[in-house]
């Protein structure tokens, strides 16, 4: 295959992956767009091993190579379940930002690949390696702390060290020093130490980032780190001088960075101030978000038999999933009783607020997992309205996205967040475990309604007894 | 020791409800109660001896047993003096008392040390007091029953149908007062298919209206007639001028009229006069649910249903009677959920909490001490609309459709400054191949802005799970370097052994994201179905 070909297939695969994310705008031609991702992907991965780049002598070791990721992946792929997505989405991740630093690493000692430049071209040309390594680094161990935070293996709560703003910046200062270092070297063996010093700082603002970062805060995280493998993989294509690597990685990055500005809309959060500290640190001293006052009034508990009474002598029905149900894994239960409600009339729609889960679009997934058709699944702008008519609002191990005070009280911390209005349907029900708070730390006026009934326990355990209820 | 709860059979000429039924007997015995019911008591209300006595209650044969064994008595109707005597000295009477027009029956009932809960006196703002609120579900009733009635006296159908016997018209009904009552009578007629109208002094209601299915009238006059506790209060001359002017117009107008208009203390306001009713159409029908206390129309006659001028109207005093088993099971619960409140401890025996807002205001009577009106309320009269917080700032841009509001002027110039400058360094010192680059990177930065922000938020976890194997694109780095041809000799102090193991596990690595990521994401998106 000649080089041009091998320009054109790139061409193609780029069509492509744009087409494959333009698919996405609908659940009908979204399994299409997958497809064309799957030939893209194809189309530039033969174009390059059969391409000018590429001697028969690596084949052999290529399709080893993909042998053993290609099962992995396939058997990882087959295996998750949906509620742990988050955790696979953002272990992938940390894959995509390791490569980039291999990739870089690889190209830095190949002279062939440095070699042919001089001068001014020398210096982009490391500098292009410099920050692909940089950014592959900081993916992959902010992925990894990541994933161990959504698999519960690491703590949720934000972990703030002293001074850590001045940590980041003198972290900042160093790489920039080596960066100059590095540029002025002349032979690989003295660039390699400036490189590896950079490395570990990298690895190590990426820890330090995350882990400074509330489980609340998750989903901008998780698709900030989305973006940031696609930024490694642009640096990359910078590197290696590939358009396709450039063009791709810069789809993927943007696409993160929308989904980080959504959530960060979505929760009323400033992006900086994300990264900057967890929602713990403001929220996390209760005693302060109390001063707007505790919420007056008494809670009054329901059981399962009297919430299928009202769910059964409703018309409208709202469900409002949250992280709880994802926990609990009580989406199927929901999914039957969903099913029991509207055989018999009862108008029943899902409402998702744009953070409920741990990443963007998680209750959708779930609920698709449990045969919920997606266009009774709306989003929070779309039937917000439609609450004073609603009968029952039912929030399922949800708390801060259904949290009145967000709307009434300035002081509360999570002050302007946009909320589910669950209160001004006639009645609503929350399954909670407990009376604790959410992830903000924040207390739920919602609870003490007068129209609100709260049904302690878990929330399969509870829904399972709701359903039973039901068909009784 | 547990006391004993009293239900008398109501004695008011045509009274049928009655203070308890017997589902909340059974919640009152789990209380700690014991419950005693006159013989024949629930007979108006459909519940017979034998459903009171499964439920767990003792029957009393005669009134005078059941009043002389009662520690609290259970009523509806306001007591007759004879039963005022019955009741045990020092005993607990709850129910409708009206204190401030039966002065008579207060002094009585001091005089016998009893301790008297007059469930009209509920608090009503008290949102914790709603559940007790009798008047409110009493209301409620017979809101729907004046519909009823009124569907009852009028000669055609409410819905309008297009039959193969000809077109019917829908029947207009003009509701005057949406208090409960009104709210219950707009919401009954709405669903028996006719056009509502309705209009209150108060105009914070409108939207209640609304939201019922009916259409809110306006009086053209500026006033606002919201007087507390939820009542009207009385208009000035200008705007009952505007209002007669209103009422006239929607009297020659519609079918049916049903007025719900009271003023608490004072006799009902005239708002249909008699040459509104003679305006009206041929068998329409007027319900004057404030007949009791003198009525809203010149010409009802309480308690009866008259025709004059061709127009119907009703004047029943009785209609919750008229649904007795409904407004007895709503009272039932009020009165249970009262009971709820005085036995916090479940044992058995009530305590009469003086420093609760909503047994205060409801304790006209204590041990024998008048204590009627209350103190005012400590809770805060009904916010001012102007204290409201201004409605949840700007409402966003709807859905994910476009790229949000446009940014303000300013971020933009800062914005486009920035990126001048950036722009002037990269072309001033960077060669042209890379400006090459650079290009595509900026045009696929913007190429993915537009495509991602069309995406529907219910496939944002299947698009990171696509854009993440998507980017193991950077598979194609790695493979470049596992075997690129050399030029001779340029490969001699190549390390090959090192690019070899490092291109080779980064391909093993992105292999694992690209059949991983694919993969999954097909197996979310056959699962997105209708």
């Amino acid at each position: 295959m000649s080089a041009t070909l091998a320009t054109v297939s790139y061409i193609g695969a780029t069509i492509l992956f744009i087409l494959s994310l333009g698919g996405l705008s609908n659940p009908e031609t979204s399994r299409r767009g997958n497809l064309y991702g799957m030939i893209g992907m194809t189309l530039a991965v033969v174009a390059t091993v059969f391409g000018p780049q590429v001697t028969p002598a690596g084949y052999a070791w290529i399709i080893g190579a993909m042998v053993v990721g290609g099962s992995v992946g396939l058997y990882a792929a087959r295996v998750v379940k949906m509620t742990q997505m988050p955790e696979l989405v953002a272990l992938m991740h940390s894959l995509v930002g390791l490569a980039a630093v291999l990739v870089g690493y690889a190209n830095y000692i190949d002279p062939a690949a440095s070699g042919m430049f001089q001068g001014v071209e020398k210096t982009i040309h490391e500098i292009e390696i410099y920050i692909g390594i940089l950014i592959g680094a900081v993916t992959f161990s902010g992925s990894v702390i990541a994933f161990g935070k959504l698999s519960a293996k690491i703590s949720g709560k934000p972990m703030l060290l002293p001074g850590r703003h001045l940590l980041n910046l003198a972290g900042l200062l160093v790489v920039v020093f080596f960066a100059w270092r590095f540029i002025n070297t002349h032979s690989v063996a003295d660039g390699m130490t400036p490189l590896i010093v950079m490395t570990i700082i990298a690895l190590l603002f990426g820890i330090h980032m995350v882990m400074a970062i509330g489980g609340a805060d998750m989903p901008v995280v998780v698709s900030m780190l989305n973006s940031y493998s696609g930024w490694a993989a642009a640096a990359t294509g910078f590197m290696l001088n590939n358009d396709l690597l450039i063009v791709t990685g810069a789809l993927v990055g943007s696409s993160g960075a929308i989904l980080s500005y959504i959530m960060c809309r979505a929760m009323n959060r400033n992006f900086v101030s994300v990264i900057a500290g967890g929602f713990g640190t403001e929220g996390g001293k209760p005693a302060a978000a109390g001063s707007g006052g505790e919420p007056a009034g008494e809670v009054v508990e329901i059981l399962a038999p009297e919430t299928a009474e009202l769910l059964r002598d409703a018309k409208n029905v709202i469900i409002v999933p949250g992280y709880g149900m994802a926990v609990a894994q009580a989406q199927h239960t929901v999914f039957e009783i969903t099913q029991f409600l509207r055989e018999k009339g009862v108008n029943v729609r899902f409402g998702i607020h744009p953070v409920a889960g741990r990443m963007p679009g998680h209750m959708n997934v779930l609920l698709a997992e449990a045969k919920v058709p997606y266009d009774i699944v709306f989003e929070m702008d779309e039937l917000n309205e439609d609450f004073p008519d609603t009968d029952v609002a039912m929030v399922i191990g949800a708390n801060d996205i259904v949290n009145p005070a967000a709307q009434d009280d300035p002081a509360s911390p999570i002050a302007g967040m946009p909320v589910l209005e669950v209160w001004k349907a006639k009645t609503s029900i929350v399954m909670k475990r407990s009376m604790a708070s959410g992830y903000a730390g924040v207390d739920n006026p919602l609870f003490y309604k007068e129209n609100n009934r709260m049904l302690f326990g878990d929330a399969k355990k509870m829904l399972d007894e709701v359903l039973a209820a039901l068909k009784s | 020791m547990a006391q004993v709860i009293g239900v008398p059979k109501e004695t008011a000429a045509g009274e049928k409800r009655v203070a308890t039924v017997p589902e909340a007997v059974e919640k009152l015995i789990k209380l700690g109660f014991k419950v005693m019911v006159q013989s024949g008591a629930g007979d108006g209300a459909n519940c017979s001896d034998e459903t009171y006595r499964a439920a767990g209650a003792e029957i009393a044969d005669t009134a005078e047993k059941l009043w002389s064994s009662s520690d609290i008595v259970f009523k509806v109707g306001v007591p007759t003096p004879e039963e005022a005597g019955l009741l045990r000295e020092g005993g607990v009477l709850i129910g409708f008392i009206w204190p401030a027009q039966n002065p008579e029956l207060m002094q009585q009932l001091a005089a016998r040390k009893a301790t008297v809960l007059a469930i009209d006196s509920l608090p009503r703002m008290l949102s914790r007091a709603q559940k007790m609120d009798a008047l409110t579900s009493q209301a409620g009733v017979a809101g729907y029953r004046a519909v009823i009635e009124a569907a009852n006296a009028f000669g055609r159908f409410f819905n309008g149908q297009i039959t193969a016997a000809g077109k019917v018209p829908p029947a207009k009904v003009f509701i005057a007062g949406a208090g409960v009552a009104g709210l219950a009578a707009i919401g009954t007629a709405a669903g028996l298919g006719a056009i509502v109208r309705a209009n209150d002094t108060r105009a914070e209601v409108a939207d209640q209206v609304v939201s019922l299915g009916g259409e809110f009238v306006k009086v053209e006059y500026e006033e606002e007639g919201s007087g507390g506790g939820g009542y009207a209060k009385v208009m000035s001359e200008g705007f009952q001028q505007a209002q007669r002017e209103m009422y006239a117009k929607q009297a020659k107008e519609v079918d049916i009229i049903i007025t719900t208009a009271l003023i608490p203390g004072k006799p009902a306001p005239k708002l249909i006069t008699a040459d509104m009713v003679k305006s009206m159409k041929a068998g329409s029908v007027i319900v004057d649910m404030a007949a009791e206390r003198g009525g809203n129309c010149e010409l009802t006659e309480p308690g009866e249903a008259v025709v004059k001028h061709g127009v119907t109207l009703i004047g029943y005093t009785d209609l919750n009677s008229r649904l007795a088993k409904q407004s007895s099971t709503l009272y039932a619960t009020n009165l249970f959920r009262l009971a709820e409140e005085l036995c916090k401890t479940k044992d058995g025996v009530i305590n009469v909490n003086m420093e609760d807002d909503a047994i205060r205001g409801l304790t006209v009577i204590k041990d024998g001490e008048v204590t009627w009106p209350p103190p005012a309320p400590k809770l805060p009269a009904p916010p001012p609309a102007a204290a409201k917080p201004a409605a949840p700032a700007a409402k966003k841009g709807h859905g994910h459709g476009g790229a949000g509001a446009p940014a303000s002027t300013r971020s933009m110039v800062v914005i486009f400054a920035l990126a001048a400058v950036l722009f002037w360094f990269i072309g001033a010192n960077a060669p042209a191949a890379f400006l090459g680059h650079f290009t595509v990177f900026v045009l696929a930065c913007f190429v993915g802005y537009m495509v991602v922000w069309n995406v529907t938020p219910a496939l944002h976890t299947p698009l990171m799970s696509v854009t993440n194997a998507i980017s193991s694109i950077i598979a194609i780095g790695a493979l470049v370097q596992v075997a690129p041809p050399f030029a001779a000799g340029a490969g001699a102090d190549r390390p090959d052994g090192w690019i070899l193991g490092l291109a080779v596990v980064a391909v093993a690595l992105t292999a694992v994201n690209m059949f991983g990521g694919f993969a999954v994401t097909r197996r979310m998106l056959q699962m997105f179905r209708k």
